[in-house]
């Protein structure tokens, strides 16, 4: 029985989450007023990412979770990026 | 013929397929992640279609998030609200199931209808940036500017001698505007749904059908709302912040 | 008066079938087995309707100009029958029947996880049906199965949204369904079924799940996207308007590629029970053919792009995905050698389901090695939308899926309805559905290599012969399909009573009573043996 059921977490977890949630969107907000080049698009989606991860491991509880769960999180994402990288292939090459 | 009826001591509160609630749980929870996996890909369309234009237009991907991001509140955009209001629902429902665990039935009432007033927030202020972009006249169909002036002036212009590539600025401005409305707008949809689930686990809430062993549900709509958040996560950026 | 002792009527045990018997116990339903029932009628309509619209066109294309229907009907006909067959009958054929009625029993569990939302994918496939249905009824559709851009999203006068919004219907039947039984199969299997100890069914249901599960999606936006362009004319795939059609063939091939393996994944695994029992013999393999089930799902979603390279797609990307189309044929392959080695040296009695087997390996193997023709970059310039590549996908479908589903359906009908069919009439079906199948579709490639295009209702005079070949054995196949019909129908009033293993297989589901109980089984089944163990069972004696 112990294996799934986990105790809950402390509140401090989440407010401490939460708060850096809320930092990662003043910097990347911060990051927007300035013209960065080309780096432009990946620092928004580096921090969008950070902003996922937290997310899903933290409020979503994935971090206790079994491994299977992992792995249907990460199929999820995989298939995406499946469905991105090749469509671009095309786009990328004509 | 005892022996083909369902077992006798099969456990309260367990479905009759399920050994027992551990299994039953289980099952759910992955079912749950199973079902947002399926999400990812449907929003994954959309975002391929999205990659694939701004990899084509990238300058009218960069005028139109110009207009998106620049309906501001208190001088931050409108965007940025609506991401701290989503981020802040979703502290408040990871609150709302960590009081089911522990069955405090008060905590969990309040952080439930807190949430479900973000979740109403959110989409009011979507409401009022769809109102500002009609004002702005970019919604799709009738689309007919575009952001350079001079280009807007010169195709009114019937003598125009490059007619088709003014015609082509601005069919790519108004690609951007279809799928912002179009992005934006299944993802207001999905907002309806998980205010419709609150609103349903509220009331169960309120009449006590969750105990710390039994409160799938509270996790299960927890885990759709998260996911809710995390499409804006990547939206907020997509849309607005294309530089 | 006298009064008469009370004689108790003899009381057949309680099955699945006879334990109620009004109309609302079967619509409401939560029993796997029952909602298997409800999803085999349902198809077999769909499959007469797509079959009707086949029949058609082969008199259409008996002679070159054919005044039968003209050419506006020939394109719904066409139409009709793609989008029917795939949707509406392959797509869910054995997973939604077979698979919906034996993944509960083969790992022994009382039901699927979540019986409610099996009933109502149901629900969602029989409304999907009749909207697609009514859009055909009101007028017909005619952009083809694929609903290409900007033709489906601009062009076309028929009712497009009205079968959009059906076959969206239907995909979110397909992902629930999907989901499923990827939980019952993690979650629900009976103790001492590990992993390597499930049928090969099982594996090859899972690997069609993922595929439910992570494509179809991709299938609902994508036509949510042509519906809305249709309603609003915003241009998305609109070349006119700054579209790119193209888009759109990228995703609904994301889908619709990876189809074709929900299509034969599930027939691979019925052919994988199969083979074993009338071998009387271990499958070959088991690792392999389990793995290659889940190599096949995988692989079959980075190949979609090679029914585009005369679309307009970059020679750089028509490369990849030629290479990569190459790859799914490995695994295949693994499976075909497998059951090959399967029945060597085996105790081989050809029954009913193993004629079906059979004929699904040789008609497989057949549309497999044509499939490497057309995932040539070079040679698919040659026979790309010609006969060639229809008479490719009806090998894999028909040779193939069909085969299997009627292999299968033949192999549980006793489990099924308790009852056993006449097993003579059985392997003429199954002799006849080879043989006019294989008239029907054999000339058809000669045809595509000499250079008949697809989708026409008239051609030049010099392909008469083959054409007349191939309306020929369609009526074949047509009787082949009709007999089992008869027989099978007429077995479930006048068959005999089966036996609980009328063909002495392994297996969960031959271990409980024929037609089974609501829950299943007695008691919760204790798996102690590896699969497939005929090698230790006791050669026949009576």
């Amino acid at each position: 029985m112990e294996s799934q059921i986990h105790k809950p977490d402390k509140i401090w977890i989440y407010l401490a989450i939460f708060v850096a949630l809320m930092a990662l969107l003043v910097a990347t907000v911060a990051a927007a007023s300035f013209d960065l080049g080309r780096a432009n698009t990946p620092v928004a989606l580096i921090i969008a990412v950070i902003k996922a991860l937290l997310v899903i491991l933290f409020f979503m509880h994935v971090r206790h979770s079994s491994r299977l769960t992992w792995v249907f999180v990460a199929a999820g994402f995989l298939w995406l990026s499946l469905l991105l990288c090749l469509t671009m292939t095309d786009y990328a090459s004509r | 013929m005892s022996d083909l009826t369902a077992p006798i001591d099969h456990p309260p509160l367990v479905a009759h397929q399920f050994d027992d609630l551990q299994q039953q749980t289980e099952a759910d929870t992955l079912g749950m992640w199973v079902f947002l996996g399926t999400e990812v890909l449907f929003f994954g369309g959309l975002i391929c279609g999205y990659l694939v234009y701004r990899h084509l237009y990238f300058d009218a991907w960069r005028q139109g998030s110009e207009i998106t991001n620049g309906f501001r509140f208190l001088g931050i955009s409108s965007g940025a609200w609506n991401t701290a209001v989503l981020l802040t629902s979703s502290l408040t429902v990871a609150v709302a199931v960590r009081a089911a665990q522990m069955g405090s039935r008060a905590v969990l009432l309040w952080m439930l209808a807190i949430t479900w007033v973000l979740g109403a927030a959110f989409l009011g202020i979507k409401a009022a940036e769809y109102t500002h972009e009609y004002h702005e006249g970019v919604m799709p169909g009738m689309t007919t500017f575009h952001p350079d002036e001079e280009v807007t002036a010169q195709l009114t212009k019937a003598a125009a001698a490059d007619q088709r590539e003014l015609g082509a600025l601005i069919q790519r401005f108004r690609m951007y505007w279809v799928f912002y409305f179009f992005m934006t707008g299944v993802h207001a949809v999905h907002m309806l749904i998980g205010l419709g689930l609150f609103a349903f686990l509220f009331i169960q809430a309120a009449r006590n059908r969750f105990t710390p062993q039994k409160h799938a549900p509270v996790e299960l709509m927890g885990l759709y709302w998260h996911f809710v958040d995390l499409v804006w996560i990547f939206l907020f950026p997509l849309l607005y912040l294309v530089r | 008066m006298t009064s008469i002792p009370y004689i108790p009527a003899y009381e057949p045990p309680a099955t699945y079938l006879n334990i109620r018997h009004t109309v609302a116990s079967w619509l409401l339903t939560k029993d796997h087995k029952r909602i298997a029932i409800l999803y085999m009628i349902s198809i077999t309509l769909f499959f007469a309707v797509g079959g009707f619209a086949a029949v058609f066109m082969r008199l259409q294309l008996l002679t070159p100009h054919s005044t039968l229907v003209e050419a506006e009907t020939y394109n719904k006909l066409f139409t009709l029958h793609g989008v029917i067959m795939v949707f509406f009958f392959l797509v869910p054929s054995i997973p939604v029947t077979l698979g919906n009625f034996l993944v509960p029993l083969m790992i022994g569990a009382r039901d699927l996880a979540f019986p409610r939302i099996n009933l109502a994918s149901w629900y969602l496939f029989m409304a999907g049906g009749t909207l697609t249905l009514s859009a055909i009824i009101l007028g017909g559709l005619d952009t083809g199965w694929t609903f290409y851009t900007p033709y489906s999203s601009t062009f076309s006068n028929t009712h497009v949204v009205l079968a959009i919004m059906g076959i969206f219907l239907a995909g979110f039947s397909s992902i629930f369904t999907g989901l499923n039984f990827i939980i019952t199969i993690h979650k629900m299997r009976c103790p001492g079924m590990t992993w390597f100890r499930l049928p090969l069914f099982i594996w090859s249901t899972y690997a069609t799940s993922i595929i439910y599960v992570l494509a179809t999606p991709v299938l609902a936006i994508t036509l949510t996207l042509v519906g809305l362009e249709r309603i609003l004319g915003i241009g998305i795939f609109d070349p006119n308007l700054g579209g790119d059609p193209i888009l759109f063939q990228h995703l609904f091939w994301f889908y619709s590629h990876p189809a074709v393996y929900i299509m034969i994944l599930p027939g691979m695994g019925v052919i994988s029970e199969l083979i074993p029992a009338f071998s009387r013999k271990q499958v070959f393999g088991y690792n392999f053919v389990a793995f290659s089930s889940l190599a096949i799902a995988i692989l079959g979603f980075v190949v979609w792009a090679h029914h585009m390279f005369v679309a307009g797609i970059s020679l750089y990307s028509g490369l990849v995905f030629s290479m990569l189309s190459f790859l799914v044929a490995i695994p295949s392959a693994i499976k075909v050698f497998n059951w090959t080695a399967t029945l060597y040296k085996g105790s081989i009695s050809l029954e009913t389901p193993m004629l079906y087997a059979l004929g699904f390996i040789g008609l497989f193997t057949i549309g497999g090695l044509t499939g490497l023709f057309l995932a040539t970059l070079g040679l698919d310039m040659h026979v790309h939308d010609t006969y060639f590549v229809i008479a490719h996908f009806h090998y894999i479908m028909v040779g193939g899926a069909v085969m299997a589903y009627m292999g299968g359906i033949h192999f549980w009908w006793p489990k099924m309805t308790g009852r056993l069919y006449n097993d003579m009439w059985g392997r003429v079906a199954a002799v006849i559905t080879f043989l006019g199948f294989n008239l029907t579709f054999f000339p058809q490639f000669i045809l595509g290599y000499l250079g008949m295009p697809r989708r026409y209702y008239a051609y030049a005079p010099e392909f008469q012969v083959y054409n007349v070949m191939s309306t020929a054995g369609a009526s074949i196949l047509a009787v082949g399909y009709c007999l089992p019909l008869i027989y099978l129908l007429w077995s479930l009033r006048w068959g005999a009573k089966a036996p609980n293993n009328p063909f002495r297989a392994t297996g969960l589901e031959w271990q409980t009573s024929s037609p089974p109980p609501t829950d299943n089984f007695a008691k919760t089944p204790l798996v102690t043996q590896e699969p497939y163990s005929y090698h230790t069972m006791e050669p026949q004696g009576v």
